[in-house]
């Protein structure tokens, strides 16, 4: 009844092919954006922002990324928080050598440069596949954060090694930096996450889009049809790149501040938990990347919740337990479901189709 | 080489000279000089035993084997060896003995796949997708659509085709090939593993697709009655050699070929 596509029809192979075919979903999504634009940022509070809100947004985009690698192009990466890194010292350069710069513009411009970076260690992807290729990537991982520790151009010869984001205002209102107020920040964010999303949808859905899964799905059949593989996966690094790379900015800019490369751009702080969050919200879906960071964002603090407010465990045990309760709810992922949240959601939408009156 | 040359290439003259290939694997020699020629807008069939370098010789063509010594003359142009990528541009599409479907993605999907090199709008359109883009692929689906409606694949248009029974899967496969309108059309065993029904309609598809599209069509065959009923001109190819061709009735009558099948009397 509630997904009632009956009565539906398609007279144009334009509209055939829109993002949302149901009236349904695009009232839930008009809905839902005007939400986000229009009521959200009038309530929004610090807490909000810096626990909820803005890491949703940011670990969207690079799920995004990584889902166009890994989910569309089928090319196993683990070098996630390397290319965050990038974008996030590419902002911090930037920033240094053109002061006056708008925000927007510096934030784009580090998407390109980790772009190109993920070509040049995307090079290898046309000789190894598959689990070579994982290790490959996070061959990069590490040398990227080497390469951010060691060569202390990057950080401005700063003595910590840290480097630290200066205010920039967008419209006069300052959206990085310490004043930031709390809507400013999620507006920016937000604005960049449902732009570049449409983008990445937009792209999933044409050319070069079938061009990656083509890739993805068995290369040889692909290289017949005269898809050039070469191409397509290093187009794939490219903009899968791009997006990290903005995310990472972001995290640089918006959200942390100030950071240690080490510690914020590790393998465990970034790379694992993102490639988690396309593995659970689902392989080669938009909608997959966005569930799987809200899950991953918002199990910590749903778990820190229960066990240390309702139940009083110490914070250090409650800690012990999330690690324990996430890894195990990864195992069951991986066996129970796994397509993931977006595959859920589509079950559960099929039910709704039919539901109260099953047939 | 561009399309247009094979274009303009009269029906019934030679579209494709293979000119003594020979192709070894190391010390096994899968084919030793075979030469025929394909003309435009033939059903050109390449028979043989198990093992007679058949597949070998379709991969020569497009691009995926490169021949030991021989040359392979293309719409009046000689070359060496091909890349499938390039085989591609120039007409010629084919279908696998072992299904390579794009097993994740939906029928349309697919079929949409073989209209990929004729799409020529950039990646940030695309990422737009505003009027062009917009046009470009309804165009294209368009396209698709015939396909869909000349192959009987209207219900299953959005079912992801790894779920799709083995017979359905080969004809997506040949929809594929179709939508790429090729000029050439090499399908490799085509009718492998069907019943007599789903042969019947695949011959019909693949005889229509030559009569209508005037494609010139090679394929691989195991059929015999197939094979014969279908195919204006047969090469029979042993143990990487060519024993013999012409038209079906020949091929019957020709000493070589049935003692190739059924083993010498002596």
């Amino acid at each position: 009844m509630i997904y009632k596509e009956t009565g539906q029809f398609k007279s144009t192979y334009e509209s055939d092919h829109s993002i949302f075919p149901l009236i349904q979903d695009k009232i839930a999504f008009n809905i839902l954006m005007l939400v986000a634009f229009l009521v959200v940022p009038f309530f929004i509070d610090s807490y909000w922002e810096k626990a909820i809100l803005i890491p949703f947004l940011i670990y969207s985009m690079a799920a995004i990324g990584l889902n166009i690698l890994t989910g569309y192009c089928g090319q196993v990466s683990l070098g996630t928080g390397g290319f965050m890194a990038v974008g996030a010292f590419a902002t911090y350069k930037i920033m240094t050598f053109f002061p006056d710069l708008n925000i927007m513009i510096i934030v784009l411009l580090s998407g390109v440069i980790t772009a190109f970076v993920g070509i040049l260690f995307g090079l290898p992807s046309l000789r190894i596949k598959g689990f070579y290729l994982a290790v490959a990537t996070l061959a990069s991982q590490f040398f990227i954060i080497w390469l951010f520790n060691k060569v202390p151009w990057f950080y401005n010869y700063s003595d910590t090694g840290q480097i630290t984001v200066s205010e920039r205002t967008m419209f006069g209102v300052a959206v990085t930096g310490a004043n930031a107020p709390p809507y400013a920040t999620y507006l920016f964010c937000l604005i960049l996450v449902v732009v570049l999303g449409f983008a990445a949808k937009n792209m999933i859905r044409s050319k070069i889009g079938r061009s990656w899964m083509a890739i993805r799905d068995m290369d040889i059949a692909a290289e017949i049809i005269g898809v050039p593989p070469l191409k397509t996966k290093l187009s794939a690094f490219a903009i899968s790149s791009f997006y990290i790379g903005i995310a990472g900015s972001l995290y640089f800019a918006v959200y942390l501040g100030a950071l240690e490369v080490t510690e914020s751009f590790d393998i465990m702080a970034i790379s694992f938990p993102v490639l988690f969050m396309i593995i659970i919200g689902g392989l080669g879906s938009m909608l997959g990347s966005f569930l799987g960071a809200a899950f991953i964002v918002l199990l910590p603090i749903f778990l820190k919740n229960v066990m240390v407010d309702l139940i009083g465990l110490s914070a250090v045990t409650a800690k012990h337990f999330e690690i324990t309760i996430w890894g195990l709810l990864m195992v069951v992922f991986l066996i129970l479901e796994p397509h993931g949240l977006a595959r859920l959601w589509s079950i559960a939408k099929e039910k709704l189709r039919k539901w109260p009156f099953p047939y | 080489m561009s399309l247009d040359k094979i274009q303009s290439i009269p029906y019934g003259k030679e579209i494709i000279k293979i000119k003594n290939i020979s192709l070894a694997f190391g010390g096994v020699k899968a084919l030793t000089n075979v030469s025929f020629e394909v003309k435009k807008g033939e059903v050109f069939a390449i028979i043989g035993p198990n093992g007679a370098g058949k597949s070998s010789m379709l991969n020569v063509i497009n691009g995926f084997y490169k021949p030991t010594s021989g040359q392979i003359n293309f719409a009046g142009e000689d070359r060496k060896e091909m890349i499938p990528e390039f085989a591609a541009k120039s007409g010629i599409a084919r279908t696998f003995q072992n299904i390579a479907l794009f097993k994740g993605m939906s029928t349309l999907d697919n079929l949409m796949t073989g209209r990929l090199l004729k799409q020529k709008q950039n990646f940030l359109m695309q990422a737009l997708y505003f009027g062009p883009v917009q046009k470009e692929e309804a165009y294209h689906r368009d396209k698709v659509e015939r396909v869909i409606d000349f192959l009987d694949l209207q219900a299953i248009r959005r079912t992801p085709v790894g779920s799709l029974p083995y017979g359905l899967q080969k004809r997506v496969e040949l929809g594929r090939a179709l939508a790429m309108e090729p000029e050439i059309l090499l399908l490799d065993e085509p009718m492998a593993g069907m019943n007599v029904e789903e042969k019947q309609d695949m011959s019909r598809f693949v005889l229509t697709a030559n009569d209508e599209f005037k494609t010139t069509i090679v394929l691989i065959e195991h059929d015999m009655s197939v094979v014969m009923d279908i195919s204006d001109r047969i090469v029979v190819l042993d143990y990487g050699k060519k024993i013999g061709e012409g038209k079906p009735s020949e091929i019957l009558k020709n000493k070589a070929v049935i003692d190739a099948y059924l083993g010498v009397a002596d």
